[in-house]
């Protein structure tokens, strides 16, 4: 069956380190596994695995994390 | 499914995914917020803001009070018209601003120790009179700010520092307890549901007479710790998802099976004489009288 090719959808996400608490709810919930912790921080591991469902946001208490799509 | 003669057209374009904005119901300046790492309330506030933002009604005419404890810090953040008072005396405060102010919209942000152990009394109360308010108590089942003693809400068997050896009190069912007072929309979120929790909230702002939604969130700090949850993801897990169950769901499950778990969803709505109402039409007979 041929479908129709799907858009890239491309995403940024900012992680606002002076309110990030490291308390890891966004890694650990993540359903692509994009985030990582790097000690007490969360970075950024793996961008391209982004879909863009904003449970990181939602699930952040510290209003720490956005996505945005580009 | 597509047939070969049907032409592939291509894909609509989706509107771009925007983050909610939550800065203009912040108070600039004000964040990063006390809550400990992992905290529930935090997520909690959130599901309120949007929930808020959904009603389309103006900040100045929304006012926010809180007694003490944890949960009671959340005026401190938001930018609406804020009281913060005395420990458990929230709601009198409430009562107090809604009969000076009818007008306003009061969201009472309370705890379960300043809820149901200090202010008991202003709670039983206030949902005996259904004044409309909405009251959200932030349960994490103990005293999180005074480092973790039991609270009314503590199940048994959990440790804490004022139970060493595991609370034996049996605990309140806040629901429960506001549905016997007389609160007329009676509802439980958690705060791993946040997408429920946000309609909860939304429904209980906009029901008129008392409205009391009982929150369950984490401590990791301290019951977490007491109780060898290792992570807060795992708290939320373990209590918010597995220890509880939707409405429609239970209504398919034993009374065994739900043994030991929260009913999570809107528990009980009635309509009832608002008390503000009440009280106008008092004035204007007793008026009219003389």
């Amino acid at each position: 069956m041929a479908v129709a090719e799907k858009e890239k959808r491309t995403f940024r996400i900012d992680i606002y380190e002076n309110l990030c608490k490291g308390c890891s709810i966004c890694v650990d919930y993540c359903p692509t596994n994009v985030l990582a912790m790097d000690g007490n921080l969360v970075i950024v591991k793996d961008l391209d695995a982004c879909n863009g469902c904003q449970l990181c946001d939602n699930r952040c208490p510290d209003f720490a994390i956005q996505v945005f799509e580009e | 499914m597509s047939t070969p003669t049907e032409e592939l057209k291509p894909l609509a374009k989706k509107k771009k995914k925007v983050p909610f904005n939550y800065e203009p119901y912040i108070r600039g300046g004000k964040l990063p917020h006390i809550w400990c790492p992992g905290c529930g309330h935090g997520i909690v506030l959130k599901s309120l803001l949007r929930a808020i933002h959904t009603t389309g009604m103006s900040k100045d005419d929304i006012a926010m009070v809180s007694g003490i404890g944890c949960s009671s810090r959340t005026p401190g953040y938001v930018d609406f018209n804020t009281l913060h008072t005395l420990h458990g005396r929230a709601l009198a405060y409430a009562t107090g601003l809604k009969l000076a102010k009818p007008k306003l919209k009061i969201i009472v942000t309370t705890g379960d120790g300043d809820a149901l152990a200090i202010g008991g009394n202003h709670f039983i109360h206030a949902c005996r009179r259904n004044m409309d308010m909405t009251i959200l108590v932030y349960n994490n089942a103990i005293y999180g700010m005074t480092s973790g003693q039991s609270s009314p809400t503590t199940p048994q068997g959990m440790i804490s520092t004022t139970g060493r050896y595991g609370s034996i009190e049996p605990p309140f069912d806040t629901c429960q307890l506001a549905q016997a007072a007389g609160a007329t929309f009676v509802a439980r979120g958690t705060a791993y549901h946040f997408q429920e929790l946000e309609k909860i909230i939304y429904e209980a702002i906009l029901h008129k007479g008392t409205s009391v939604v009982d929150i369950i969130d984490a401590c990791p700090t301290y019951y977490g710790r007491f109780n060898k949850y290792k992570t807060p993801s795992e708290m939320m897990e373990k209590i918010e998802k597995e220890g509880t169950v939707s409405v429609k769901q239970a209504e398919k499950l034993t009374p065994e099976e739900l043994q030991g778990k929260f009913l999570r969803g809107i528990i009980h709505r009635s309509e009832r004489p608002e008390y503000c109402e009440e009280y106008n039409k008092l004035v204007a007979t007793v008026q009219a009288k003389k």
